[in-house]
């Protein structure tokens, strides 16, 4: 019984118990759904097996709308707890446990997934590749994240959530003060699933390097190329810090080490400086895919080639450069003195130098365009104005004196948000949008579309510019309650109101995929948008190969100049194409990493030292496997092609 | 000049009526540091209101000129690569904004990092301020007071807060007289204040410390230093001493009301001010305060 006993929720509330019911009552039906419908076999040959990058990014893609999900209604129950004075809804310890998993959910768990969806779908169509470099790869990092997830979301019902913020500062997150299992779970699940991101840095590198089509020179790669490149360029410096961080807290937590401690030698502010190190850069891994994205988007609809192209290039070059030299601005306030400070505050502010060339940019391809107010146009129109005022206040929290006056203040909760809901979100939501007919063979309703857009833009409006006046005022953030005498009431009130609205557009976004896939036709060709990079000009489905034949490429826009120039796109002809095999140990090794994370978590070390006995064995079992792949012959390729053209 | 301060004249004018009748703690200083602050404020947000319109004026120019709904249905966008002089001047001005930015963030860093200017000519009050679980302890040890949750500090003065933790790392924050800073187990910080009139002021914690973060607040009272001198002789006459057996239950978690003693718990259980690393507190204790006597009741300060 004793043993059991530490899989207890240590706070636990009638909402935890209701939500495990469901949580149970929903695995339930998925198992007897699958089995019913004699479906298991189907989704371990097409799905969990599967190395097509096509597939991967799809699975991403609906981890990343479930986790969006649940990271929202984590914000929803945040605000109604502060909507009105001395509010009883949550404790305090359910509040700190909210804020924590909101953050680390929404920044590890919907935005990277989000944007891994759309680099591992787009990237090898629009360079006119067959796959990734390292396909199985691809797939053992797509389930290390996964099993992260899963890992971490099982913190609400096994042991109890993570409480210490998603910065996890030590000496609070420490055994002394956080004494559930909470901050394990937060270490285990990071690294796990931080594991598969580094794999994806190397292999988005590799594959953008290595497999261009003939003629894709670097300058001449579509913009969303170009910020993967440079995206992942950052991933490969940044994130072995984040894994020797939480290798230190993990070691700290359950090994009696004193890396973060206040005692024998312990440094406060070591994990805060480790963890922004990788945790400034981490908000450019995000922001510079979804820039490439609104690149895409807004020369596809003004219907105009991206102005000023190289300065494009190069400012996301300097942003990356930059993004690693400024991370103390996080904690001005630790004492470090006016020269630090100095330092980076300047290096912060020069960041919005570059950020705002690409501002221009996009505005000077709407120049003489010919625009189209389409649902992925609107996102990228909506983000230029809201992403402005975010990243105006961020020069303004860049002033380090001003910012011993903004940090830890909800002015400062207004500003990130700001920049990563227009910037990130809507980006994502635009991609989305955009690319679900290449995804799905049909597209998501205009109409439906629209009003998700101005639900979500009017009430992010209405939840965050209301948190710079109370940040002002002297409101911190990670409060629990506010008492009456200090006049935030009226506007947290603004703000719960607007999380209300933003929920709306969410539940309309879903309603629109359910909407769409009964009633949108299916006859829409391969090129809906009348786009310009290669993505579109392949079928729609795309076939596993992507391409019958490898494109032949002349500039960034190498469709459109088919389209208009009359440039030869296809000019070989077809040969066998050699594709790699399906395997099912990525899927094997990581559910072992979970096993793994799951045993740490609780201190159970015989299990956690045979799961790493087996994580080698998985990597042996690779390294003696002979698995060339299999090729598909002409014939059949031409039998594809054929039935895709009358799809058509 | 001028055109400067009328401009930040309208934008403060802006958010006051925008937020109702009372001015926003931040932007109502009463102290020098808590100006130079807000003078930074108001003018970031002057000049960055500029930028936002520039921006939303050229975006709304665009949309509205060359929507394709306007656009003869034969117009074929034209191919332009980008003009050199068009994306100097996109960096230059941006350039020469932030290089002003930089030039202000970096004088007002030395002025906030240093004693108030207009007072530089007084001795500052040193105030030992350090955070447990969930409280402040305030030690004045030029007047061998200390106080929990309330601050008493005389005007006109410069005060040196000497900052430390007895846990999590706390942030130090009285918005009207300036900007926080970090409180750690492992060093001392130091901040500079000054009060410029009498009165109440909000005081709190404002870095994320566990459960009772969010009522980890104290009051400030800044009065006359005539004032100040005669609560200091009220504390020593009235306050009972503070032994090390009081203080380490004071550090146990939870929230205590406003406490006075007289003594202060520097002598038994140091600032980590000289060595580095955390280790064992106590070794230098048991050395000052030995005239006092076990005495444990308090005065409880009435609010």
């Amino acid at each position: 019984m004793e043993f059991f006993q530490r899989f207890a929720i240590p706070n636990p509330s009638l909402a935890i118990y209701a939500s495990m019911v469901a949580i149970g009552l929903t695995v339930i039906a998925i198992i007897a759904g699958l089995t019913y419908f004699k479906k298991w076999g189907y989704l371990w040959r097409e799905w969990l097996t599967t190395v097509d990058h096509k597939r991967i990014g799809i699975m991403y893609l609906i981890s990343a709308l479930i986790m969006l999900f649940r990271g929202g209604v984590d914000a929803i129950m945040m605000r109604a707890q502060l909507a009105v004075p001395d509010n009883k809804l949550l404790d305090a310890q359910h509040y700190n446990e909210i804020f924590t998993t909101h953050g680390v959910v929404m920044v590890m768990f919907m935005a990277m997934p989000f944007i891994f969806a759309f680099m591992n779908y787009v990237v090898p169509l629009q360079i006119g590749a067959r796959d990734v470099a390292f396909p199985r790869l691809n797939a053992l990092s797509f389930w290390l994240f996964f099993f992260g997830a899963m890992l971490f979301n099982l913190s609400f019902v096994i042991g109890g959530s993570p409480d210490a913020g998603w910065t996890s500062y030590f000496p609070l997150a420490g055994n002394d003060f956080s004494e559930s299992v909470g901050t394990n779970y937060y270490m285990l699940a990071i690294q796990i699933s931080g594991l598969g991101s580094l794999m994806t840095g190397i292999n988005m590198i590799t594959t953008i390097i290595k497999m261009r089509a003939p003629g894709m020179t670097l300058m001449k790669m579509p913009m969303f190329t170009w910020a993967t490149l440079v995206t992942n360029l950052i991933m490969v410096t940044v994130f072995p810090v984040l894994t020797v961080a939480l290798a230190m807290g993990t070691m700290d937590r359950l090994f009696g080490t004193h890396f973060f401690a206040t005692t024998n030698g312990g440094m406060d502010m070591l994990w805060a400086n480790l963890f922004w190190v990788w945790g400034h850069p981490e908000v450019y891994i995000l922001i510079l895919p979804a820039f490439g994205i609104y690149s895409e988007i807004i020369s596809t609809f003004a219907g105009r080639n991206l102005y000023g192209y190289k300065s494009m290039v190069a400012s996301m070059v300097v942003i990356s450069a930059l993004s690693c030299m400024v991370w103390a601005h996080h904690f001005f306030t630790m004492g470090q003195g006016a020269l630090s400070n100095s330092f980076f505050s300047i290096t912060t502010m020069m960041i919005s130098v570059p950020t705002g060339v690409k501002i221009f940019n996009w505005l000077f391809t709407l120049w003489k365009g010919k625009i189209r107010f389409t649902v992925p146009m609107l996102y990228s129109i909506g983000f230029i104005p809201l992403f402005v005022i975010g990243g105006v206040t961020g020069v303004m929290l860049a002033m380090s004196a001003a910012d011993y006056q903004y940090h830890n203040t909800m002015f400062l909760v207004a500003h990130f948000h700001n920049t990563i809901i227009p910037g990130v979100v809507f980006a994502m939501l635009a991609g989305l949008t955009f690319y679900w007919p290449k995804m799905f063979g049909f597209m998501l309703n205009e109409r439906i579309g629209k009003w998700a857009f101005w639900f979500l833009s009017i009430g992010f409006c209405l939840a965050f510019f209301p948190m710079y006046i109370t940040g002002l005022d002297g409101q911190a953030r990670r409060m629990y309650t506010y008492s009456e005498a200090t006049g935030f009431g009226p506007l947290n009130m603004v703000s719960f109101v607007g999380a209300g609205v933003m929920a709306i557009a969410f539940a309309l976004i879903v309603y629109n995929v359910y909407y769409s896939v009964r009633y949108s036709p299916r006859n829409i060709g391969a090129d809906p948008w009348d786009a310009r990079s290669l993505e579109w000009a392949t079928h729609t489905p795309v076939p596993e190969y992507n391409f019958a034949i490898e494109p032949q490429v002349a500039s960034s826009q190498a469709f459109w100049d088919s389209k208009k120039k009359g440039h030869e796109l296809f000019p070989g002809k077809l040969e066998k194409i050699h594709m790699p095999n399906n395997s099912g140990v990525p899927f094997i090794m990581s559910a072992i990493f979970f096993v793994w994370g799951f045993s740490m978590v609780f201190s159970l070390w015989i299990p956690a030292i045979i799961s790493v006995i087996a994580i080698f064995a998985c990597m042996a079992h690779r390294s003696f496997e002979k698995d060339h792949g299999h090729y598909i012959s002409v014939k059949e390729i031409e039998e594809t092609e054929t039935k895709l053209r009358g799809a058509n | 000049m001028k055109v400067k301060s009328a401009l930040l004249m309208l934008v403060f004018t802006i958010v006051t009526v925008l937020t109702g009748c009372e001015p926003l703690m931040v932007l109502d200083p009463k102290g020098p540091q808590a100006n130079r602050q807000a003078h930074d404020i108001m003018l970031s947000i002057g000049i960055m209101s500029f930028i936002v319109i520039v921006v939303f004026a050229i975006l709304i120019y665009v949309l509205i000129k060359y929507r394709a709904s306007k656009a003869s249905p034969d117009y074929e966008p034209p191919h332009i690569e980008g003009n050199k002089w068009v994306e100097m001047i996109c960096v230059g001005i941006p350039i020469i904004i932030v290089a002003y930015f930089s030039f202000v963030s970096v004088q007002s860093n030395y002025i906030v990092e240093a004693k108030p200017q207009v007072y530089k000519d007084k001795e500052p009050l040193v105030i030992y301020a350090s955070s447990s679980d969930w409280k402040w302890h305030f030690s004045y040890p030029e007047e061998n007071i200390e106080t929990v949750n309330y601050l008493y500090i005389p005007t006109n003065r410069p005060i040196e807060f000497k900052l430390y933790s007895y846990g999590p790392i706390t942030s130090f924050w009285i918005p009207q007289l300036g900007g926080q800073k970090y409180a750690m187990s492992d060093m001392v910080t130091t901040l500079h204040l000054a009060a410029d009139k009498p009165g109440e002021m909000m005081g709190r914690n404002a870095n994320f410390s566990g459960k009772g973060f969010a009522e980890n607040m104290f009051n400030v009272t800044a009065t006359t230093e005539k004032d100040f001198d005669k609560w200091v002789k009220d504390v020593k006459k009235t306050a009972k001493p503070l032994t090390e057996k009081k203080f380490n239950e004071l550090l146990k978690p939870g929230h205590l009301g406003q406490m006075t003693f007289t003594g202060t718990h520097l002598g038994f259980s140091p600032a980590p001010e000289h060595h580095h690393s955390g280790s064992s507190k106590h070794e230098e204790g048991h050395t000052g305060n030995s005239q006092m006597d076990m005495d444990m009741s308090e005065h409880q300060n009435h609010k």
